[in-house]
């Protein structure tokens, strides 16, 4: 029973990693119908910011280490530390829950100057131009980080206090066994809020409304004297944040590397498309659905049954639902059908 | 050797006045229809220098995606120990190798030159890059690597193409089992040699009675890894509880570790390398594996093969971990002092494992075709099958003829509970003897084929 | 002599093909292994055209066929013969018959949607090669031949093993170096003349039609599934018969050939030659090949013999400015080359080329004879 919980409980973690991710990009893709392949790299951006606040927080005091003579070696007491002490210790332990208020401007600036800068051009360009076009970004962007961070991952911990294991089954009265990472938890939470807080944001507010109507119908739209143009960006801006915001959260779970974009780019899309274009809700649909059937394909008694099936799970249920619905589970007719 | 090679031969007389040991029947078509034998002089194999002033060696390393920093590192390595060769710099481990026939002027007097080349860690962009290695630039053999599945496919390819290939970083069994080659060198230990190696140590620190289970890279590195684990720890008394196969870059290990908590297993054994293992480990330990109890035992964790690049991106979740390495450069012999003091100076951080290995796989071909007195591969092969050395790091070393493997000690490591700088990440727990992992050359089928291609 | 006649083209193609170790050499891209990849991906890329180029049809999953015809033709250098005609043949029919599978699938989707299934069903191929299928695929080792093969069509023969692993051959002619190069050259000839006869055709026209309006197609009662499965059926064989020449000149298959990127590798060296051209996709090919072999082997002592002619201070400081760019920073450069070719030539390095042309028969005052290749 044990087994069965905490494998729904990892379902719904996983699922709302690949909905938060989704999210992003079906803002970009699914509504302003641009082929980012891109996305991957915002979310690697993201992470980077978390590394980065990180990094800035650990500027360090170099002190020669006398013990090694074979080359100059320093040990390394950050600034913080030293003027501050516990408080300073403290803050650097924080470093990612305070990388998020850099991330959220920054990430919006990069969205849109990346709107303002290229993606603008490419609204009536083909598919394949867009795909060339934001595959060479991710490449460029991966590379200006490789070229500073290197290719190692970067360690890039949560703090101390949640960096262990919620007694999840003890809350309820269940088996002791029933333990989950807090971060992983927060993760969830914090997913959730983040997918809430957009939906509210398209379905409540006047500025969504027109978003809405723009994604419908854009001549229309701009015939009532509207500026779509801006407000396009605006949302491209918002996937940027969304993005990034999965990306520097992911961080204490996934060490981040330069190339951790490229890995999530072919799952992002996946679940985008089952989920059906245009659907904002049929994104995180998907991305929960794959989660959870990722999670219990993965547990050893089904594995055993059909050996390899963890692997491709994901792909299985891609081409099943596909093939049964025309328009993934919630897309829109003719958008990108052609 | 062979004297009926130069008799069906219009060039008999020539070759025979080279008074070496010549091969022309074998060599490609149109490697003679190009004339390079009668060009150069003397003995007709693949890009043989003849009278050329330098020669040149390939360094194959994977210079994008999740290995670039080693393959960095590894070309680091490469460079210094060119520097060395030809005479330049404070020469490094030439000071301390024995026996050492080179004598710091290149190699036969000829200076040493390099090309490099991008693996991407994929055995076709390995391959394509060996092959401009050796038919555009002309090298004579090709080193480095980051992978064993990559290593396996370009020794094949250097078989074929009759260019030695000296092994970097690859620690599967069947490097030098049953994907060895003639032309193959390997001086990094294997799966096998980790296992044997781990197993003392695990009965002195965790008993006897323990419980394990295996997460396991599903490639054939990780299932050789496994099989030789396996057989170790059930040696000492311990029991399997599953062994699970993960896809290799699955980025999120969650789901493969929360069946491990409700398992009733008290240890966990990641076989993963590189960026999963980075990952499986940072999140077994979030998952809180390491400070549960089960069967009122401390669970451990053990990584068989580790390195210091993989501990600095695990940060925190190394400390106290068990594992093995080839080398650290914090060992004390004279050999590693020399290296570590050499790179230091010359980049301002200590080697790798990887950069160790790769430098001293060229300072031991070079020095074998100073001892053969040719570049000739088969001689040079047999100059280094049987070499017994010493002064290169890992105290007494022999490259075993019957399969290129090299036996020499195997270092256990922990992760360092309390570094004092990023590079003090792993402890050496102890310098376990070579006879205590030796094998039969049979025993992973081994046949290593042809001197001759 | 027009472009317009059949002949004139595939002469012109042919020379320029066949002496490509000669016009080649200035660049450094004149070795056998080079020579070959070029012919290979071309292959793969002009087949992947018609597809993609005619119909609009972008497959994310055309990786798959080349990796299944690797793996046939090494299976048939292990079971049959060493011979290559086998194994080319098998390789193509059998990425004919997957390829017809898997079409007839995702064919019943359009858009976007076709392009999910034909990467979910690469991406598990891929998978299950590397890992589930090892006892056919070997796993992460890739395909080897190996001293034990059966090799039952050598045994009748009467062809006796050496003593090291045998060479694939065209009736003993072995098939490495500028040989190799040579048998994939005639291949890439006569598959070019297939897709010129298919541009060119009432069949290649209809498929164009799909492109610009399969609404209408519809309406008017006319069936394009038929045309769309032969037109991926046959882009599926081209890729196998790619997949197999690979095996030919290098007789070893890997899963990774079946991975995404693989298949985003030719979708992008379509779009950057220019899709729905000609020649377009073997310029995508040239370049991006070039790029990952010459460009990725540049290091500083290299690019400094190179600016060896300048004044000292010069040399260096472009050294230092060029050296971020090549070797490891080959990616970089090949980012900035995408970004840079799709912002200013819409339809990829052709459209370059056609602007080019133009410009200069202006210039020259010629009448306005219309030419191009598409």
């Amino acid at each position: 029973m044990d087994a069965i919980l905490i494998q729904i409980l990892n379902g719904l973690d996983k699922g709302g990693a690949y909905a938060l991710i989704a999210l992003g990009l079906t803002l970009a893709f699914g509504t302003l119908g641009i082929v980012n392949f891109a996305h991957g790299a915002l979310f690697m951006l993201g992470a980077f910011g978390a590394v980065s606040v990180q990094q800035l927080l650990t500027i360090s005091k170099r002190v020669k280490d006398e013990s090694i003579t074979f080359f100059d070696a320093y040990k390394e007491i950050p600034y913080l530390e030293i003027w501050w002490g516990d408080t300073g210790r403290m803050i650097i332990d924080y470093a990612v829950p305070i990388s998020i208020l850099f991330v959220i401007p920054f990430m919006l600036l990069i969205g849109v100057l990346m709107e303002r800068g290229l993606i603008k051009h490419f609204y009536k360009r083909t598919h394949a131009d867009q795909i060339l076009v934001t595959f060479g970004l991710a490449i460029v962007l991966q590379e200006l980080v490789k070229a500073y961070f290197g290719a190692n991952p970067i360690p890039t911990p949560a703090p101390a206090v949640v960096s262990g294991s919620a007694p999840v089954g003890a809350f309820f009265g269940l088996g002791e066994d029933l333990v989950y990472p807090w971060w992983r938890l927060i993760y969830l939470l914090a997913s959730g809020l983040i997918i809430f807080a957009v939906f509210a944001f398209l379905k409540f507010t006047t500025f969504g409304m027109v978003v809405r109507a723009g994604m419908a119908d854009r001549e229309t739209v701009g015939l009532l004297g509207i500026n779509v143009q801006r407000r396009f960006t605006i949302v491209f801006g918002l996937a940027a944040v969304v993005a990034g915001v999965a990306g520097a959260l992911y961080a204490p779970i996934l060490p981040p590397d330069y190339h951790m974009g490229m890995d999530f780019l072919v799952l992002s899309f996946v679940v985008v498309v089952v989920g059906g274009m245009g659907s904002l809700e049929g994104a995180v649909a998907a991305g929960f659905l794959l989660g959870i059937l990722q999670s219990f394909a993965s547990m050893n008694e089904v594995k055993s049954i059909i050996p390899g099936i963890d692997q491709i799970i994901i792909y299985l249920v891609a081409v099943v639902i596909l093939l049964v619905r025309p328009r993934g589970l919630m897309g829109r007719e003719g958008v990108m059908e052609d | 050797m062979t004297k009926k090679d130069t008799t069906n031969s219009g060039r008999r007389g020539f070759l025979k006045a080279t008074a070496a040991t010549g091969v022309a029947a074998s060599a490609p078509m149109f490697f003679i229809k190009d004339g390079h034998a009668a060009a150069h002089g003397g003995m007709n194999f693949r890009n043989n220098p003849g009278k050329a002033k330098s020669i040149k060696l390939g360094f194959n390393v994977p210079q994008t995606g999740a290995y670039a920093d080693e393959g960095a590192d590894e070309l680091r390595a490469f460079k210094l120990a060119v520097k060395h060769l030809n005479g330049e710099g404070d020469g490094g481990m030439l000071n301390t190798m024995k026996p050492l026939a080179l004598k710091g002027n290149g190699v036969l007097g000829k200076k040493v030159e390099y090309v490099t080349g991008d693996t991407q860690t994929k055995s076709d962009a390995a391959r394509a890059s060996a092959k401009r290695m050796i038919e555009k630039d002309g090298v004579l053999m090709i080193s480095g690597g980051s992978s064993s599945g990559v290593a396996i496919a370009v020794q094949g390819l250097c078989q074929e193409m009759g260019v030695i290939f000296m092994a970097g970083l690859t620690h599967s069994n069947d490097t030098t089992g049953k994907d060895c080659r003639r032309y193959g060198f390997r001086h990094f230990f294997n799966a096998y040699m980790s296992g044997r190696a781990l197993g003392p140590v695990l009965k002195k620190e965790y008993g006897t009675d323990r419980k394990a289970y295996h997460l396991t890279a599903d490639y054939t590195w990780g299932w050789t890894q496994e099989e030789s684990i396996k057989q170790t720890t059930e040696e000492l008394g311990w029991k399997t509880v599953k062994t699970v196969r993960t896809p290799v870059g699955a980025g999120d290990f969650s789901q493969y570790i929360t069946p491990v908590l409700n398992s009733g297993a008290d240890v966990l054994i990641l076989n993963h390398y590189g960026k999963d293992m980075i990952n499986s480990l940072t999140q077994a330990v979030q998952f809180g594996l390491k400070d549960k109890m089960v069967n009122g035992k401390q669970f451990e964790i053990i990584v068989p093969l580790f390195s210091r690049l993989m501990a600095q991106g695990a940060g925190d979740a190394i400390k106290g971990i068990l594992g093995t390495t080839n080398w650290n450069w914090q060992l004390k012999d004279a050999g590693s002092q020399a290296f570590v003091k050499s790179f230091g100076a010359e980049y301002g951080f200590p080697p790798s494992q990887a950069a160790h290995t790769c430098y001293v796989q060229t300072l031991l071909y070079a020095d074998a075709c100073q001892r053969a007195g040719t570049f000739y591969p088969p001689e040079v092969i047999k100059a280094l099958e049987g070499f017994n050395f010493d002064g290169m790091g890992n105290g007494p070393t022999e490259y075993r003829a019957e399969d290129h493997q090299c036996f020499k000690d195997v270092l256990v490591v922990r992760g360092n509970p309390n570094p004092t700088s990023q590079f003090d990440l792993l402890q050496v727990e102890q310098i376990v003897p070579r006879k205590q992992v030796e094998y039969p050359p049979t025993q992973f089928g081994c046949k290593l084929g042809p001197y001759k291609v | 002599m027009s472009l317009k006649n059949n002949l004139v083209v595939m002469l012109l193609f042919s020379a320029i093909v066949l002496s490509a170790p000669w016009w080649l050499a200035p660049i450094g891209a004149n070795y056998p292994d080079l020579l070959q990849k070029f012919a290979i991906f071309g292959l793969f890329a002009i087949g992947f055209n018609i597809l993609f180029g005619l119909t609009g049809y972008l497959s994310f999953g055309h990786a798959a066929f080349l990796g299944v015809g690797s793996y046939t033709a090494v299976w048939s250098f292990k079971l049959l013969t060493m011979n290559v005609i086998p194994a080319v043949i098998l390789g193509t029919l059998v990425s004919g018959v997957f390829a017809l599978l898997i079409g007839w699938l995702s064919l019943r989707r359009s858009g976007i949607y076709f392009s999910i299934l034909t990467l979910a069903f690469a991406q598990m191929s891929y998978s299950l090669a590397y890992s589930v299928l090892t006892p056919i695929t070997n796993g992460e080792t890739g395909l080897q031949l190996s001293q034990q093969d059966p090799r039952v069509l050598d045994a009748m023969a009467g062809i006796v093993p050496t003593e090291g692993l045998p060479t694939t051959n065209l009736f003993g002619m072995p098939m490495s170096g500028y040989s190799g190069f040579y048998f994939c050259a005639v291949l890439l000839i006569i598959g070019f003349w297939v897709t010129l006869k298919i541009f060119r055709s009432p069949y290649g026209l209809k498929l164009t039609a799909i492109k610009s309006n399969t609404m209408r197609m519809k309406y008017t009662g006319f069936n394009t599934r038929p045309y769309l499965l032969s037109a991926f059926v046959i882009s599926g064989m081209f890729a196998g018969l790619a997949g197999s020449l690979m095996a030919v000149t290098d007789p070893l298959a890997g899963a990774e050939r079946m991975q995404w990127t693989a298949s985003g590798e030719v979708v992008l060296m379509t779009i950057l030659g220019g899709a729905g051209t000609l020649i377009g996709p073997l310029l995508g090919v040239g370049i991006i090949k070039y790029f990952e072999n010459i460009f990725s082997a540049l290091n500083d002592s290299a690019l400094r013999a190179a600016y060896d002619f300048l004044p000292a201070g010069l040399a260096d400081f472009l050294t230092t400015v060029t050296s971020p760019f090549v070797g490891e920073g080959w990616h970089l450069t090949l980012g900035l080359l995408f970004m840079l070719v799709v912002i200013f030539l819409p339809g990829g390095v052709m459209q370059g080329i056609s602007l080019i042309s133009r410009f200069l028969r202006r210039r020259l005052g010629m009448a306005g004879e219309s030419g191009g290749a598409s």
